[in-house]
């Protein structure tokens, strides 16, 4: 445990290992001053210590306690937390690849290998000299232009062995990332996104659609009596687009009812599940019409102030919405006597994560937001009674908060006249995979997954994923059904899966790896039974399962059920959902009988021959 | 009704089981009116002279001799047992699986631990007569198929008793709290 | 008015309003399993054994306020078969060496083990490295025992003290992680208490165990809940 100072570790080399992180100690003081030492703001002081810095050292965890008047061990637990924030040194370019299932089908251990050999240093590791680092990540929310990696909060999409070595060559001659240029990139929509990534938006529709002057609706609101306008929100039938459908006006109207002098609004866009991408292009192409949901969602519950957490991911959008947030404050729509109403302020603050999944879980934000490890609460309370800093706090999706901007400038009545009579309005689809044209199609609720599958020129499909990891995986005969609250419920994504692929090791696999990774810890069945699933999973992947592996799987599913989140609830969806639709892979790579047992004599005494200067005999005994 | 046919033997065990089998005190004497002994440490019969119906295993495995054994009784044996927290779960022998590899436990044992003195060729042992070590202690589950598992360490002798008479009689077994122990 | 009635498996239960659906349930002789909970500290259902059927929803009755009315199922066949596996997930996940354990005997694990008549193991034993923690010179922390209920966690001296134990990492990563410069003077009472809190051995306390003999431990002979059970007769 106690690691000497002259001991070299095998990534670092001791000798930059303070040119890497003893400037931690420089800025520590300016960071925790910018944050007033307040221990809420826990997030954001790791936040800044890492981006500057590349890692938050034993020293700086002990000067942050100190100053936030909390012991080390309570630093460590957030900063241990999630998965951008390290312990250890992660290179002046930390590069951050992501892994998840469509990275991967789009050609991603290509890149990885490619990136090994440029770099000099395996993925989990920092070359000697401490310049670059090589990490996995979970999805980035780049599925429409994958491969994808980000590097020092650029993301570089797209990826080819040829732009690999530019990256890296343009990395060894210390160029500022945002100053690599390559060519053959879409530009991007802003001068203050550096980051090449395309929008994609395939098909607009009523949220999407460009039909509005920013604050028209937040001018019309503010006439109005808060009730009345949850009221209308309340009429449009608005469903949260997080994936829980939970009724928007109905939270509001709840929050509101509890009295206390303070209340918040968050928006989440934690967009975590792999997938899903749908929120990065809102924010890029119609942020001021999520800002101006938010002011009004502000006005309806009384609140003064909101914030978006936004996923760690996303960090090269921040530029670009701090400046957004500042020309809405110049309009004199954020800020104070909004719209010359004297006395009604409501301001946005930005706060990011750190990378977890499991903050999309809305009471986990809550908690990552107040500076510790994102676990979900135990519910009751809810958030809207006691939510944030234990105020009255509502958590709506970036979506739902957009489709009320347009609910109030277009009329309830409007947006009951799209989508279907139990989900009305439209959804914003995330579509990626194997198909012609990934990218944004904004549908309205009622179509079915045949009618968007023509529509993304998706051919020979054998399975598509719908609502990511945590959705489900269905097979040709359900691709009839409609999306809607009623049929096929989602979040707002579609993988599309081609026949050519190996449902089981490409997906299953890699959704399950997914949520063993993301699992808070803190339920039992979430954090063990993804570990016994995967067991299971590649056992019968190599071979040696019988039917009572699959029995067993489909019992352990149910005691899924017991754990406290969403996360934990669908953590076996990958396997269970391919165990219903998809059966006839498994069963095809099952023994036919009732017991294989998985020892190797041979590779079980090969390593105490070997110790003992031996050669294995292996002749009477072995089978 | 024609007796039972009953082998025993303790792979990495320390033959408590076979002691708390004894335990069952006079009841012995029952017992070998319900069963026939055949391979056992209890009649000193070393290799199986007949199909038998019940083989207990106590120990689980932890060299190669150990595994040839448990195959042996699974060829043999109708019903095979895994008697005590050993044979189930590796017991206390594989409390060296989660700490060390089998290198390091074995130049612990024969180079460097303190009161080894006399190995000046520092030689781990390694004569072909030796079984050979395995890289973990397996419970026995993973390598045969067992039927039954009775836990304890040892198990309590009335937990034996019990399945060994609802295993010859058919009946369903007696489990009460006392007899169903960890320790 | 602070009277409330519930049904507690079509019984008729009295309680007060502010109880959690676990209370109720005890002072009535109605046993609910658990594992994280622990009488004067905040509860937090992350071990999920109290998991019930409260108005036909499944939740922890450790952390759920009764409500006059309520309809609650304790003790389904399928919520007992899913307590069963948790405490078999919970032994394969650790490394619990009954036999060399200080607590066995007077563990809480191994009397649900005990309880819920453990024999066939389904999942395999994971054997995973996990260390020994003996630098506080009161006690010690043996990772392979522990079962991440965070009752040390919750426990702390104080209400606002810095804590003390607290969670490390996530996922299947996750370990306790104490402060050592903050209970470097720990108390023996503080030791004391820490084990106490701790309801497997993970935290044991140095230079003192096997105290209680073979046969005179808490479940050598009766069950774990019958205490609670046996307020009914």
């Amino acid at each position: 445990m106690g690691e000497s100072k002259s001991q070299k570790s095998v990534e670092v080399n001791a000798e930059n290992f303070s040119e890497c992180c003893s400037c931690s100690c420089k800025n520590i003081k300016t960071i925790l001053a910018k944050y007033g030492s307040d221990r809420v703001r826990l997030m954001d002081i790791l936040i800044d210590i890492q981006t500057n810095v590349g890692c938050i050292s034993k020293e700086s965890v002990k000067e942050i306690a100190e100053n936030l008047n909390i012991s080390k061990v309570d630093v460590e637990q957030t900063l241990s937390f999630y998965h951008f924030f390290s312990e250890k040194p992660t290179g002046k370019y930390a590069i951050y690849l992501n892994d998840s299932a469509v990275a991967n089908m789009m050609g991603r251990s290509d890149i990885a290998k490619a990136l090994e050999e440029e770099v000099g240093c395996k993925f989990g590791s920092v070359t000697e000299d401490c310049q670059i680092g090589l990490f996995d990540t979970a999805c980035i929310g780049m599925n429409d232009q994958e491969p994808s990696a980000i590097i020092n909060q650029r993301v570089f999409t797209n990826l080819t062995k040829e732009k690999v070595k530019l990256i890296v060559n343009g990395i060894k001659n210390n160029f500022d990332v945002n100053d690599i240029q390559i060519e053959g990139y879409c530009q991007a929509t802003h001068k203050l996104i550096t980051s090449n990534v395309c929008s994609n938006i395939k098909k607009e529709g009523p949220i999407l659609t460009k039909d509005m002057k920013v604050g028209d609706a937040l001018k019309k609101v503010i006439l109005m009596d808060p009730n009345d306008v949850i009221e209308l929100v309340k009429q449009s039938n608005l469903r949260g687009r997080g994936g829980a459908g939970f009724p928007t006006g109905m939270k509001w109207q709840f929050c509101r009812a509890f009295k206390d002098e303070k209340h918040y609004i968050f928006c989440n866009a934690d967009e975590g599940e792999p997938g899903t991408f749908k929120d990065r292009v809102i924010l890029t192409e119609r942020p001021e019409l999520l800002f101006e949901g938010m002011a009004i969602a502000g006005y309806s519950i009384g609140s003064d102030e909101g914030i978006l957490y936004l996923r760690y991911e996303y960090k090269y959008l921040q530029n670009y919405l701090e400046d957004v947030l500042s020309t809405l404050r110049e309009q004199n729509l954020l800020g104070k006597d909004i719209g010359g109403k004297a006395g009604l302020n409501f301001d946005i603050r930005i706060q990011f994560g750190g990378g977890a999944y499991v903050c999309g879980e809305e009471s986990a934000l809550i908690e990552s937001a107040e500076g510790k490890r994102g676990e979900p609460r135990d519910r009751p309370p809810f958030p809207v009674e006691k939510g944030y800093l234990q105020k009255p706090t509502v958590v709506n999706n970036v979506e739902t908060l957009c489709a009320v901007t347009k609910i109030i400038h277009q009329g309830p009545k409007w947006y009951r006249s799209l989508g279907t009579l139990d989900s009305t309005g439209s959804k914003v689809m995330s579509i990626s995979g194997d198909c012609d044209n990934p990218g944004i199609y904004e549908i309205e609720w009622g179509f079915t997954v045949n009618d968007i599958l023509e529509m993304v020129g998706a051919k020979d499909v054998q399975a598509v994923q719908v609502g990511g990891p945590s959705g489900s995986c269905i097979a040709s005969n359900e691709f009839k059904r409609k999306l809607a609250y009623e049929d096929l419920a989602t979040g707002g994504s579609m993988i599309i899966i081609g026949k050519h692929r190996d449902l089981i090791k490409d997906i299953v696999m890699n959704f399950t790896d997914f949520f063993i990774e993301e699992s808070c810890g803190s339920c039992v069945p979430c954090r063990a039974m993804t570990v016994q699933f995967k067991n299971k999973l590649e056992k019968i992947y190599r071979g040696n399962g019988v039917q009572e592996d699959i029995d067993q799987m489909l019992e352990w599913g149910k005691v899924m059920k017991m754990n406290r989140c969403g996360l934990g609830h669908t953590a076996a969806n990958p396997i269970l959902t391919t165990l219903k639709n998809f059966r006839e892979l498994y069963t095809a790579k099952l023994q036919k009988t009732d017991y294989v047992s998985e020892f190797n004599l041979e590779e079980a005494v090969q390593e105490s021959c070997a110790a003992a200067g031996r050669i294995p005999n292996l002749g009477g005994d072995h089978e | 009704m024609s007796k039972k046919i009953v082998a025993t033997t303790s792979l990495a065990g320390c033959f408590g089981c076979h002691m708390s089998l004894l335990d069952i005190d006079e009841r012995i004497l029952d017992l070998i009116e319900l069963v026939e002994f055949n391979k056992s440490p209890i009649d000193d019969i070393k290799t199986f002279t007949k199909q038998c119906d019940i083989g207990i295993i106590e120990g689980g495995c932890c060299n190669s001799e150990n595994v040839h054994v448990l195959k042996d009784f699974r060829k043999n044996c109708k019903i095979l047992i895994s008697v005590g927290e050993c044979a189930i779960m590796g017991g206390l022998p594989a409390m060296r699986n989660n700490n060390a590899s089998i290198t390091e436990c074995l130049e612990e044992a024969y180079l460097n631990c303190v009161s080894v003195q006399a190995n000046e060729e520092k030689i781990i042992p390694n004569d072909e007569e030796l079984p050979m070590i395995l890289d973990k202690v397996y419970p026995c589950h993973e390598i045969v198929k067992i039927d039954y598992f009775l836990p304890g360490c040892a198990p309590r002798a009335d937990l034996i008793w019990n399945a060994l008479v609802a295993l010859v009689t058919g009946n369903e077994m007696d489990l009460p709290y006392e007899v169903i122990k960890f320790d | 008015m602070n009277k409330i009635k519930i049904r507690i498996n079509d019984i008729v239960c009295r309680g007060e309003k502010g109880q959690t659906v676990l209370e109720i349930a005890k002072d009535n002789g109605i046993y609910i399993p658990t594992l994280c909970n622990y009488e004067g500290i905040k509860p937090q259902g992350s071990c999920r054994i109290c998991t019930c059927m409260i108005g036909g929803r499944m939740m922890t009755a450790c952390t759920t306020p009764a409500l006059d009315g309520m309809d609650i199922v304790t003790n389904s066949d399928e919520l007992e078969k899913f307590r069963a596996t948790i405490v078999e997930l919970l032994f394969a996940e650790g490394n619990h060496f009954c036999p060399t354990c200080e607590r066995s005997g007077n563990c809480e694990l191994q009397a649900l083990g005990y309880r819920y008549k453990m024999m066939v193991p389904q999942f395999p034993y994971s054997f995973a490295a996990k260390d020994i923690d003996a630098d506080n010179p009161k006690i010690m922390i043996d990772h392979n025992r522990c079962i991440l209920c965070k009752r040390c966690i919750r426990r702390k001296k104080e209400k606002d003290n810095p804590n003390w134990f607290v969670f490390k990492k996530r996922g299947a990563k996750v370990q306790i992680n104490i402060d050592h410069e903050l209970t470097a003077d720990f108390t023996d009472k503080l030791a004391q208490q820490a084990m106490d809190t701790c309801p497997v051995g993970a935290i044991i306390r140095k230079e003192k165990g096997f105290d209680v003999p073979i046969g005179e431990r808490k479940y050598d002979k009766n069950p774990i809940g019958s205490d609670i059970e046996g307020l009914k007769e």
